[in-house]
């Protein structure tokens, strides 16, 4: 078992992987991303107090959702940085905080424009919002961080250390609407009950969120790439791959 | 497991417990400036600062609201099924604002227990569904209502 954990570690390996997950993710993610967001733009019944407003969570929600799993991603590659000193994680980790970063914006900004002719406000400090501008901030630190320390070990220890405290940032998001009095609406779906909204409605979200993973993987898989030929230019494997490409 | 990578996870674990413990207990201290607002029990009690800047939050009591027909002026009741408080408002609702909705209103109380608010925001549920559905759910408590009352009434005249 540590041996295949070791072989994930070897840049080599990870890019021959990447290179044929890579179309499959693209196009199963575009191809369930349209349908669920096709589906939920134009052919899902109207909400009965909201009307067509509501229709933003079909990107609202997606976002969210992949902005924090991708930041427990990123802990969890600062846990390997940190006990197993893996050059891969480090650059997961790196590659995927601008991607974590846009995804934080776009569900605060569709937030916003949902919350102006609903609530009546484009923003609140409400403990959700509020744990949400943080966790973009955490990216902005991470990315900020990472750039600022050339020397390639330390700034990884650095980047993983600050994730790994700012995970704890994930639990207050999650429950901040159960905790606190907040203006946001508790979580529509729970694990343990039925979703609180109807199948022509949270089928296509969940298809969006589907599709919006899948294009994550390929996006990750895509800028874990390059970062490794930028990383690795020098050795061997990537001299011969560029001369097999260049032919 | 090699023994210094052991050591290194535990201090990551330490590390990390030591974070929650310390924003858990940061955020407990806090949780009085984090709740948005104050509901309307927490108001009776007299928890809610009087002439300070604050949120009031909760139902809009059913028959409760009062408009005056010369200007925008608005009286309502906000209630947690508990207590309620009377709310005073000079302004647009929200297009969401409804009895029975949930609102957060932000203004002052005043020495009577009434709260002067300049800002109304509705609040949203979580329960998202087709208009059909809602008036098929309208029809049937109605149907509901008409048959106890009708039974009341089949009662009343015995």
């Amino acid at each position: 078992m540590w041996q295949i954990f070791h072989k994930l570690g070897s840049p080599k390996w990870f890019f021959g992987i990447a290179s044929t997950l890579m179309p499959w993710l693209l196009w199963a993610g575009v191809a369930m991303l349209a349908v669920g967001i096709g589906w939920g733009l134009a052919f899902a019944p109207q909400d009965y107090l909201q009307g067509n407003s509501y229709r933003i969570i079909f990107i609202h929600v997606p976002s969210a959702f992949l902005a924090q799993s991708v930041y427990i991603m990123m802990a969890v590659a600062g846990l390997v940085t940190l006990v197993w000193r893996m050059k891969l994680a480090d650059v997961f980790v790196k590659s995927v905080a601008p991607v974590g970063a846009v995804l934080t914006f776009l569900a605060l900004f569709t937030g916003a424009v949902w919350g102006k002719p609903t609530w009546g406000t484009w923003w609140i400090w409400d403990a959700r919002l509020t744990s949400m501008l943080i966790l973009l901030f955490l990216y902005f630190g991470v990315i900020a961080l990472g750039a600022a320390i050339s020397d390639e070990k330390s700034s990884a220890r650095a980047v993983a250390v600050l994730v790994l405290v700012g995970v704890v940032n994930i639990p207050i998001i999650k429950y901040s609407v159960e905790w606190w009095n907040t203006l946001h609406q508790p979580a529509t779906f729970k694990l343990t009950e039925k979703p609180s909204m109807p199948p022509e409605m949270w089928v296509p979200l969940l298809l969006s969120v589907l599709g919006l993973y899948l294009i994550f993987g390929w996006l990750a898989c895509l800028r874990m790439q390059t970062e490794i030929l930028a990383r690795e230019g020098r050795t061997r494997w990537v001299k011969e791959l560029v001369q097999a490409q260049g032919n | 497991m090699h023994p210094i990578r052991k050591k290194r996870l535990t201090i990551v674990l330490v590390l990390l417990a030591g974070v929650s413990v310390a924003v858990a207990l940061t955020t407990y201290a806090l949780r009085q400036n984090i709740n948005l607002f104050y509901d309307p029990s927490q108001i009776a009690e007299g928890e809610a600062p009087v002439d300070v800047r604050i949120r009031a939050g909760g139902m809009v009591e059913e028959g409760s609201v009062l408009r005056d027909p010369e200007s925008l002026k608005v009286e309502f009741k906000v209630t947690d099924f508990t207590s309620s408080v009377l709310v005073e408002y000079t302004g647009i609702l929200p297009d969401l604002f409804a009895e029975g909705q949930g609102v957060v209103a932000m203004g002052r109380l005043d020495e009577n227990g009434r709260f002067v608010a300049d800002q109304v925001l509705a609040k949203h549920d979580e329960n998202y569904m087709p208009p059909e559905v809602n008036e098929a759910l309208e029809k049937a408590a109605g149907k509901r209502a008409a048959m106890s009352g009708a039974e009341s009434d089949a009662a009343a005249s015995y």
